[in-house]
């Protein structure tokens, strides 16, 4: 048999050992574990714990946040990556480096500042309550979430040229229906990736809304902080049952990103 | 409808890509834009289009002024040098697309899009994506989309130059006879001197931003204004000598000299018009034999000269089998025409 390179049947066997017991080690065990505590008592108190009052309020916020975070993403998104892709004006390097700062900063630093800039003290305070309410936890997850739709935009609308617009244009299309009929379709699975990535770190982020919501339970918590408080209450099972709701949706994401992935990939001229 | 550009001058920062340059492309006429790359052809061609906006001059379509018109409103078909479909657009949907913005009833699209396709000979094609197409059929989508809104004129930037060589001059072929069926005043972009004698009524050859010649094919090919024209147009050897009042000395040859103006100059001569035999004659250059190349119906020979160097002579196989030349034989050339043009023009020479 024809190797491409030169290992021995030796190395290369260890190699995917290694591989394989470091991914079985590292991701399956952990997993397997969260789904075998939150069923060891059988399927009733697993679809209890998921169906509390307080359980529900979470999953609703989360989904609430998510719905408003991910759409401001993509507007925002979609904004930034036309016009850093297609404008060339001063401070365009800059502005690319800046869009990633919210990866950089740690959550809990982005939650800090929101309460420096909207608390009771802060520098923008109003008679809104922002902080340890629903405004401050959408406006952390948004910052956390910003650069995923316009990291994906940016690098397919470099690689596609302002050509179809154009002929768009001379096709006799207002700049409108230039947007709407050529650009979006035309980003659509850049697009639905960023949208993805961005849903998912929107549902599954602690940090930055551990410090804004205050963990008003049935008001401002969301899944992941319910999870929390379940866990520093000795509930287990409980919290463990309501953290199978993140895994299962952590890999649906995946398993969309990998279509998206595919898609996108079948469809390039 | 004729295109008219007048004193067009386009820089990008440093770079001077059209310097005053003046055009009229007649109604109805097929022309082609030639020239190397950074000639200034594309930027030319984008300036006419509105694709690129000129720092000075203004363009016309028919008598209407177009400098400041938007893409839209002046009503060109442009093919894009790599088609620029809409990729997530079937091939119908591809070309239906300038008449459904423009808002037209469903039946009069599909009836115009039925009749591109057929035209464009991609009707089993129709529900295709771009992806699923060869490069030709891309580029016919490409045409087809650009004549669906009926578009005044029609340009299109290096229409063949993706392709390979084969569907190349297939493609060369189909797109005059469709020219000669639309009688669409068409622009076209080429780097490729054999597609634009092939194709085109007229040939305008440009450099540095700025024309060189505009004629037909046979024109430009027969009196080349310019020494870039002819080495452009390739395939000519070039002797080194000078020109003094009416006559100029290459060597020891000596050919008429009609241009103001002396000095060293070239003498350009096509491999055709150079012709080989044994016979000593006045008026020639000795040369010996160095390579004989056959190449189908015509034979290529290289041989060399003491002040020129090596040259390249094209006749008839049957012609070279008459002369019976091997490698290292001594032989005649003579010139039949022979384009001579000074080294330093002066500046009043560059163009009539």
């Amino acid at each position: 048999m024809k190797r491409a390179v030169g290992e021995t049947p030796w190395v290369r066997r260890s190699l995917i050992a290694i591989a394989v017991g470091f991914f079985v080690l590292f991701m399956v065990v952990p997993l397997g574990v969260v789904f075998a505590i939150a069923v060891r008592d059988g399927i009733a108190p697993y679809l209890a714990a998921i169906t509390t009052p307080d359980a529900k309020s979470a999953i609703k916020l989360t989904l609430l946040v998510a719905g408003i975070a991910v759409p401001l993403n993509i507007g925002f998104g979609i904004a930034a990556a036309w016009s850093l892709a297609r404008f060339k004006f001063p401070g365009r390097r800059a502005l690319l480096t800046l869009i990633d700062i919210p990866f950089a900063v740690s959550p809990v630093v982005v939650g800090m500042m929101f309460i420096l800039l909207f608390g009771a003290h802060g520098y923008l305070h109003s008679s809104h309550k922002i902080v340890f309410a629903v405004p401050g936890i959408v406006l952390a997850t948004t910052f956390v979430t910003i650069p995923f739709v316009a990291r994906a935009l940016i690098p397919a609308l470099e690689a596609r040229g302002p050509e179809q617009e154009l002929a768009a244009l001379t096709l006799g299309a207002s700049p409108w229906q230039t947007f709407w009929r050529v650009t979006l379709p035309g980003l659509r699975w850049p697009l639905a990736y960023g949208a993805i990535l961005s849903t998912a770190r929107a549902i599954g982020e602690f940090g930055a809304v551990s410090v804004v919501s205050g963990h008003i339970r049935g008001e401002t918590n969301t899944v992941p902080l319910h999870i929390e408080i379940l866990y520093n209450d000795f509930q287990y099972q409980a919290a463990f049952a309501v953290a199978t709701i993140l895994v299962v949706l952590a890999l649906a994401t995946v398993v969309l990103q990998r279509v998206v992935e595919w898609r996108a990939e079948r469809n390039r001229v | 409808m004729k295109i008219r550009a007048e004193h067009i001058t386009k820089e990008f920062g440093e770079f001077a890509a059209l310097v005053d340059v003046s055009i009229e492309i007649p109604s109805g006429e097929l022309v082609a834009l030639l020239g190397p790359s950074g000639s200034g052809k594309t930027t030319l061609l984008r300036v006419i289009a509105g694709l690129e906006v000129a720092q000075k001059g203004r363009v016309f379509l028919g008598d209407e002024e177009i400098t400041h018109a938007t893409i839209q409103a002046r009503g060109i078909g442009f093919v894009f040098q790599d088609y620029a479909l809409f990729e997530h657009l079937t091939v119908a949907e591809n070309i239906a697309f300038g008449l459904s913005v423009r808002k037209q009833p469903a039946a009069k699209i599909e009836l115009r899009v039925r009749d591109l396709l057929a035209r464009v000979q991609l009707s089993e094609l129709s529900t295709r994506l771009p992806s699923e197409l060869s490069g030709g059929q891309r580029q016919r989508v490409a045409l087809a989309r650009a004549l669906a809104p009926d578009p005044k004129v029609l340009l299109l930037d290096e229409p063949f130059g993706a392709l390979d060589a084969r569907v190349r001059a297939e493609l060369r072929t189909w797109l005059r006879r469709l020219h000669d069926d639309l009688h669409i005043t068409s622009v076209f972009v080429t780097h490729d001197q054999e597609e634009a004698l092939e194709v085109a009524d007229r040939i305008v050859v440009l450099d540095h931003g700025k024309i060189e010649q505009v004629g037909s094919p046979n024109e430009v090919f027969d009196r080349p204004a310019s020494a870039f024209v002819i080495e452009f147009l390739g395939g000519a050897n070039v002797l080194r000598g000078e020109v003094h009042g009416d006559r100029g000395s290459f060597g020891e040859l000596v050919l008429p000299w009609t241009g103001a103006g002396d000095g060293a100059a070239r003498a350009f001569v096509r491999g055709h018009d150079l012709e080989l035999g044994r016979e000593p004659v006045p008026q020639s250059l000795s040369v010996t034999i160095q390579d004989v190349r056959e190449i189908g119906i015509t034979a290529r020979v290289v041989v060399t000269h003491l002040d020129h160097g090596e040259l390249v002579i094209e006749l008839s196989r049957r012609r070279l089998a008459e002369l019976a030349l091997v490698r290292g034989d001594r032989a005649i050339a003579t010139v039949r025409t022979a384009s001579v043009f000074l080294d330093n023009p002066p500046p009043s020479q560059a163009l009539s």
